[in-house]
């Protein structure tokens, strides 16, 4: 794998970091006038998803990490694993429940998702942005409500709570916003 | 793709650039301060080795070999040699050059404000850019009284361990607690890396704030060119000035002594032989007129880029530059 130098450091990066393939986010050239060079740089462990900071002396190296996003077709669940397929070459992949986390909640057979690979296996999982899903239990609501002040929580069919307005029925299909939680809209 | 060909400042920052050009000229005017212009391309390097010169090769006329030539770091050399000349107090506004710095702060060429001021002590001096900087900010912040403080006591209060005398072991302890595990690793048992490294971590983005802040005495591991300070032999006579968290100058009360100077210019070459970087060639005309004898004096270099960015509150060094390197 390649090595890079600080001063090739950009945002989307990947790099090796104590060992755990890490994405760069950003990365600051930090100088006294009179004094050594620095930069500062943040991380984001892809293993963990946690960010970390991390000051370098300009013109140190780190190890390329072998890290690709590639988008997937999400196949099915079987008990154990969450299979997943690259739609052009049929290439099937299996995660487990700590590599697909909290996606697992946002998985619908058919969708299209981010599975990041690092050395050939995946590592995480990142849903699409928004996402349609039916509810499958909720209370039923006060009728003529439309505001859609304070709202009731509702079950969708991947098992994920999200709360919606007090209008919103059982067996009707809403789109969600992935990375907030949050109920979005209904759909015709 | 069409050529990005617009400058990356608005009109706005450069009529401020202008302003700002003005103002200055009018205040060393108003001093007799003579303002005087040095050559960018010089025959030797700096020796500092946490700077990187740009080289150039100089063809005479019809010759097969070209001879390097250094693009100037700062003007520091030749107006000394000025001063040594007898030029009295002087001032230049020119660009420097410096390689390998680039980034929110830094542009490879930037423009420095440079002054010398015979017969000035470092309080003096540092009244005088208290001046000027306060006339320059007037009308965009509104500023504090400033403050000065020395660096022992900055350092002690930001990192909890003296500079001066704390342990290896110490300093390592005091980073982990405020974040910087790495500190460590990186440092060693190199004592003005340790400081370089939390001073521009921890303790500058925390300086400044609403006020101009003087920092003074600094430890006689980073001397840079000041004087030892005559009663106190573990600090130099070095002031450096930072506002809204940003390093905007470096300040001495100049070295004089030609032994002393080529004695730090030997030790700066052989940490450049030991770590493989060029090794320039020693300013012997600097030398020689510092043997001659420069007058008493002290001296400061402020970067106006940098000030231009607080000024009109930029986040980046590009937003007050027409053309920064990338696109010029």
């Amino acid at each position: 794998m390649a090595t890079f130098s600080t001063n090739e450091f950009k945002g989307g990066l990947k790099v090796m970091v104590d060992g755990d393939p890490c994405s760069i986010i950003e990365n600051e050239f930090v100088k006294p006038g009179k004094g050594q060079a620095f930069n500062r740089v943040k991380l984001r462990n892809l293993k963990t998803g946690r960010v970390i900071e991390r000051t370098f002396k300009s013109g140190e190296t780190l190890e390329g990490a072998d890290v690709i996003d590639t988008e997937m077709q999400y196949l099915y669940n079987d008990g154990e694993q969450w299979h997943f397929m690259v739609p052009e070459s049929f290439e099937q992949y299996a995660a487990d429940a700590d590599v697909v986390g909290d996606a697992k909640k946002w998985l619908k057979e058919q969708d299209v998702c981010t599975v990041t690979l690092y050395n050939g296996a995946p590592i995480s999982v990142t849903p699409p942005n928004f996402v349609e899903l039916t509810i499958v239990e909720t209370d039923p609501g006060v009728r003529g409500d439309t505001s859609g002040g304070g709202g009731k929580p509702a079950t969708l069919d991947t098992g994920a709570v999200v709360r919606v307005p007090l209008f919103v029925q059982t067996g009707e299909v809403i789109k969600v916003d992935t990375r907030t939680g949050e109920y979005v809209s209904r759909v015709k | 793709m069409m050529a990005e060909w617009r400058p990356s400042c608005s009109l706005a920052a450069l009529k401020k650039r202008a302003a700002l050009l003005a103002e200055i000229r009018r205040f060393f005017a108003a001093r007799g301060v003579l303002e005087v212009e040095t050559p960018l391309l010089c025959q030797a390097g700096v020796t500092d080795p946490n700077l990187r010169s740009f080289t150039t090769l100089l063809h005479r006329p019809g010759a097969a070999e070209g001879e390097r030539l250094y693009l100037q770091t700062s003007p520091e050399f030749a107006m000394k040699r000025l001063l040594a000349a007898g030029s009295g107090s002087i001032y230049q506004i020119c660009k420097a050059f410096r390689n390998e710095e680039s980034g929110r702060y830094h542009n490879p060429e930037f423009t420095l404000l440079e002054w010398y001021r015979v017969g000035f002590d470092l309080v003096q001096l540092i009244d005088e850019i208290d001046e000027l900087l306060r006339e320059i900010c007037a009308e965009d912040l509104r500023l504090e009284a400033s403050e000065r403080r020395s660096y022992r006591e900055l350092f002690c209060e930001h990192i909890g361990a003296d500079p001066l005398s704390a342990s290896f072991k110490k300093l390592a302890e005091c980073s982990k607690l405020q974040g910087l595990p790495e500190a460590e690793a990186l440092c060693g048992d190199d004592r003005p890396l340790w400081l370089d490294l939390l001073f521009s971590h921890l303790v500058q983005p925390r300086l400044g704030r609403g006020r101009i802040t003087f920092v003074y005495d600094f430890p006689a591991c980073l001397p840079s060119l000041a004087r030892k300070k005559p009663d106190d032999p573990l600090v130099v006579e070095r002031v450096e000035i930072f506002l809204e968290g940003l390093e905007l100058g470096n300040g001495f009360h100049e070295l004089a002594d030609a032994v002393d100077q080529e004695e730090r210019f030997d030790r700066d070459l052989a940490v450049r032989r030991a770590s493989g970087l060029p090794v320039p060639p020693k300013d012997q005309r600097f030398l020689a007129a510092l043997g001659s004898g420069l007058p008493d004096c002290s001296g400061i270099a402020l970067g106006l880029d940098r000030l231009l960015m607080i000024l009109m509150r930029a986040e980046a060094i590009d937003d007050v530059l027409a053309f920064p390197t990338a696109r010029a």
